[in-house]
Formats: C-alpha cells, sequence, structure tokens
C-alpha cells in the first residue's frame, strides 16, 4: 500500500516535471513572474548616471527609470494587478552568474552588448551607447591616448575599457601602468588622490563621476573614443518570449521620446549636462539589439 | 541552466595578446604565494616579539603589546587595507606622497598588502605565542631565575625553546589563513589569484570554470602547507606533550 503511494506520488511528479518544458517554451521566466508575483531586478550601486544610489540609497538613473517602465509593461503584459519589486545591486563580476543562475531576472545598468557575453545572457534593444575615454585633470596636459606613454592609468576591473588599455598598451608598447580598480568610484578616487594621471572609461560614467565630484570644474573628458558600446538590459538567454515583451516595452520609451526625456532632464539625481551623440540620436530614432564587436 | 561548459578556455590567448588565460592564472598563483609569504614572515617574526612582550613583567612594555594586538585583532582586515593603501600616502607631507604615488602601482599594492595582512596576522601569532608561554607550568620560569639566568636567558634557553615547539599546531592554522586572507587584497587591485580569477570571468565569461580553477590552486597551496607544517611538527615535537610521542 505504501509502495503504491510512493509510486503514485512518483508518477504525478514526472508527469509535472514533463509539462513544464511545454510551458516553458513559451518563457520561463514570465511564468515565473506570474506564478510568484515578483520579479527580481539587478541594479548597479555607483554607475552614475545609469543606474545608482542617491543619498538616501534610494536606486535612480537613466537605466533604472526605463527598467521600471519594463516593468510596468510585463505586469499589464500578465495581467496582475501587483507586481513585487526586488532590488538586488550586482558588479561587473556578478551580474552575468546572476541573471544565469536565476537570482536576477533582468539588469539593466551599464551592461556593454557584445558577442562574448551573447554566449552566455540575451540582451534586449539597446537603451545607450558610449564611446571610451579619459578624464584627467584639466591642467594635467593630457590631451589623448598617446600622452599616457609611461604614465599610471586607472580604470575598473572588468570593463571593455580594461581590456582595450591593455591590448593597446601592449601593441604599441607604450609603458603605461594599468591599475585596475574595484569600481567606478574607487577608480575616480584612484584618479582625484593622483595615483593616476587618467581615467578611462565610458564617457558617459565619466560625466558622471565629474558631476559628483567635488570640484566638477577641475576634470575634463578628452582624447579619442577608443570604442562604440552598446548598453543593452540582460535577461536569461534562450527566453525569446521575455525578451520580446522587454524589447516592445524598450522601444517604445526610446521611440516616442520618453528616453530622450529621462536622459536630458533626469527625474532625480544629476543632471550631466552631457552632449547627445549622433549614435544615440540613431538608437532613439531606430532602436535595435545590435552588438558593436 | 543554460551554460556553456568551455574548459579549453585556459589554453586561449588571453585578452591583452601577450600570454594565454592560464598564464594569468599562475601568475596570479605566484603573486599570492609571494605576498603571503613575505607577510608571513613579517607576521612571525612581529609576532614572536609581540607575544613575548606580552608575558614581560614589565607593565609599560605588556601594556603596549596588548594596545598593539587589539588594535589589529579588532579591525576588519578590509578597512586595514584601505587605510594602508588609501589613507595613508596622504598623510605624508605632499611632495613625497606624490613620488610615492606615482610609483609602479603593483609595487604600491604590494607593500600595502604585505604590511597590512603581515600586521594583522602578527596580532594573531601574537596570541598564540603568548598562549603557549602561558601554558608552560610555572616552575620552569622559576627554575630558570634560581638557576641564576637573568630573566632574558630564562626566556631564551628555557621557556621559548618549549613555547614556539608548543605553538606549531595553532601557527599552521594561521599560516592557512594568511593564504585565505590574501584574496581581500585583490579590492586594492593586486592581481592575486583572486582577482585574476575574476578577471578572467570579466574577458571570458565563463566564471564556473575560472572559480574552480581558483578554488583549486587554494586547496593545493594549503594542502601543501599543511603536508609540509605537518612534517615539520613531528620533527620538532616535544616527547610527553601535545603531538610528541
Amino acid at each position: 500500500m505504501k509502495r503504491l503511494a510512493i509510486a503514485a506520488a512518483l508518477a504525478t511528479a514526472l508527469s509535472a516535471v514533463a509539462t513544464i518544458p511545454a510551458h516553458a517554451q513559451e518563457s520561463a521566466t514570465l511564468k515565473k513572474i506570474k506564478e510568484t508575483g515578483s520579479i527580481t531586478l539587478g541594479h548597479r550601486e555607483s554607475s552614475i548616471p545609469f543606474s545608482y544610489y542617491d543619498d538616501k540609497q534610494q536606486v535612480i538613473g537613466y537605466s533604472h527609470e526605463l527598467m521600471l517602465k519594463v516593468v510596468d509593461s510585463i505586469k499589464s503584459e500578465l495581467k496582475l494587478a501587483k507586481i513585487d519589486t526586488r532590488l538586488m545591486p550586482v558588479t561587473s563580476a556578478n551580474r552575468i552568474t546572476l541573471i544565469q543562475n536565476g537570482t536576477v531576472d533582468i539588469e539593466c545598468g551599464s551592461t556593454t552588448n557584445n558577442l562574448e557575453r551573447q554566449k552566455q545572457v540575451g540582451f534586449s534593444t539597446t537603451i545607450f551607447v558610449i564611446g571610451t575615454r579619459l578624464m584627467t585633470k584639466k591642467d594635467s596636459g593630457i590631451k589623448d591616448f598617446a600622452d599616457l606613454a609611461g604614465k599610471n592609468v586607472v580604470t575598473t576591473a572588468g570593463t571593455t575599457s580594461e581590456r582595450l588599455i591593455r591590448k593597446m598598451n601592449e601593441d604599441k608598447k607604450m609603458g603605461m601602468k594599468v591599475i585596475s580598480a574595484k569600481d567606478h568610484g574607487e577608480a575616480f578616487l584612484t584618479l582625484e588622490t593622483g595615483r593616476a594621471v587618467a581615467f578611462m572609461m565610458d564617457d558617459a560614467l565619466l560625466y558622471g563621476e565629474m558631476a559628483k565630484a567635488r570640484k566638477p570644474g577641475d576634470w575634463i573628458v578628452t582624447g579619442t573614443a577608443q570604442s562604440k558600446e552598446a548598453y543593452g538590459c540582460m535577461v536569461r538567454k534562450d527566453d525569446p518570449g521575455f525578451k520580446k515583451v522587454v524589447d516592445a516595452a524598450l522601444t517604445k520609451a526610446l521611440t516616442s521620446g520618453d528616453a530622450e526625456k529621462i536622459y536630458r532632464i533626469p527625474p532625480k539625481g544629476l543632471n550631466l549636462n552631457m552632449p547627445l551623440s549622433d549614435e544615440m540620436k540613431a538608437a532613439f530614432k531606430a532602436p535595435n539589439d545590435k552588438a558593436f564587436e | 541552466m543554460a551554460y556553456q561548459w568551455n574548459w579549453g578556455v585556459f589554453l586561449q590567448p588571453s585578452a591583452s595578446g601577450d600570454d594565454t588565460y592560464l598564464g594569468w592564472m599562475f601568475a596570479g598563483f605566484k603573486m599570492t604565494i609571494a605576498l603571503s609569504l613575505t607577510a608571513w614572515v613579517l607576521a612571525l617574526l612581529l609576532g614572536a616579539l609581540v607575544g613575548v612582550l606580552r608575558t614581560v613583567p614589565n607593565k609599560t612594555l605588556a601594556g603596549i603589546a596588548t594596545a598593539y594586538v587589539e588594535l589589529f585583532r579588532n579591525v576588519p582586515l578590509l578597512v586595514q587595507l584601505f587605510i594602508w593603501y588609501f589613507v595613508l600616502p596622504e598623510l605624508l607631507p605632499a611632495s613625497i606622497g606624490n613620488a610615492y604615488k606615482q610609483s609602479d602601482p603593483v609595487f604600491q599594492q604590494f607593500l600595502a598588502s604585505m604590511v597590512c595582512l603581515g600586521l594583522f596576522t602578527s596580532a594573531r601569532v601574537a596570541e598564540q605565542v603568548r598562549a603557549g608561554i602561558n601554558s608552560l607550568p610555572r616552575g620552569q620560569k622559576n627554575a630558570g631565575l634560581a638557576l641564576g639566568l637573568t630573566l632574558a636567558q630564562t626566556y631564551r634557553f628555557v621557556m621559548l625553546p618549549m613555547a614556539f615547539r608548543l605553538v606549531v599546531p595553532p601557527l599552521t592554522s594561521e599560516f592557512l589563513n594568511i593564504f585565505k586572507n590574501s584574496a581581500v587584497c585583490s579590492t586594492i587591485g593586486l592581481l592575486e589569484l583572486a582577482a585574476q580569477g575574476r578577471q578572467l570571468v570579466d574577458y571570458t565569461a565563463q566564471p564556473y570554470e575560472s572559480f574552480i580553477a581558483v578554488t583549486l590552486s587554494y586547496i593545493i597551496i594549503n594542502v601543501t602547507v599543511m603536508t609540509l607544517m605537518h612534517k615539520f611538527e613531528k620533527r620538532i615535537a616535544v616527547p610527553g606533550y601535545i603531538g610528541g610521542k
């Protein structure tokens, strides 16, 4: 009798397992959100102006505003009255893993969409385009990358800038000493305390660090952009159903002028006065999810 | 979970083009060993000195030693590291400070890490040494003094040769800790094992292979240390005491 009960339970369990993939093909993530009534959002702690804490420890920023718009449209897509949003801070180093293992459902911060990462995670429509450039003291005399030969340069660990500057150093035998700081805030501290003469990073993030510096007027962003990069929101790979909903929401925000409004006059936080690049204009006009490299 | 395993990643040429990713891991491995060993020498020398001072009859010296131990033992390692790396250079006179900060960053990171780990561990070593000395029967010290040895001679010839042997097992665990604690130094940008592992994740998006390799490397280091220390323990064991026959 007992054995029979176990067998029956096992059979039910097996059939339950067998039915999951059929639904999963639609979208495992949407299904999970619907069942639990909650979504976990990945955000950054100091990626100004994209996703960061304000002085009240609230997450704000351009990417974060867009992510909240996405949550709204998921809510209406699933016809949920209410959706619990859980915020989870992520770093450059752990963001891919957290998306993959299901801890975080979507991450909108300052994550570059590139081919290497596409092997592991999915990317939404591009929400921002940056160029990797330099920040330096106004009177440092540094105009471009060539002026950095033999000097200490700081960048943030785990970024494309780190890769580019190490490669440039190797290819052109520039003899630079590259310091890889843990996050953008620490990289700027390294620049500010004079440990490095320049800070290489995505230009928007540089303007962000500049805006919150003690004396913003002391710093300039300079140099030829070494690469163009497309930021996208990260979602799980092989979940086209979820990506479709995310893309639709982002495309609407980008083409309707909402995103540009957030860019020009952020509802909360720092205003960067950063010029709108041609690439950004193109991204607002015709959104796509292509990586630059 | 959709994960693509790729163990071949270690043989791929690294992003900077001058090495393979395996080479990066090996560079990190060497850095961890160099850092931990130099810090350990510092910890052992300072720790032995401070540990002995904590047991001397002179109240002032013992007080200084106690303050030293409490200071380095009660402030978190990460905070200490940030103080050594970020704060102290700012306290130097501007000209010296600036010259120092413009020097080779790896040198600066290594120096701050070594001093930080060394002093932090020395406080812990000092406690072990003190415990070793205090665990000796009182009679040993008295006998030494009664024989006409000075206090310094009693320490040198009677108490310390016993005490140091007794504390080898707990010191082994501090020795293992210093290798593990060295991972904290990745937060100031020193490219040791943990940092190279993290870099590998950033560059290749293969976190599992990387963290498994890092884990194995730490296990290899610590198993080697344990084996060597075990042999050492056996050689110096005092018959009739812990570990002796």
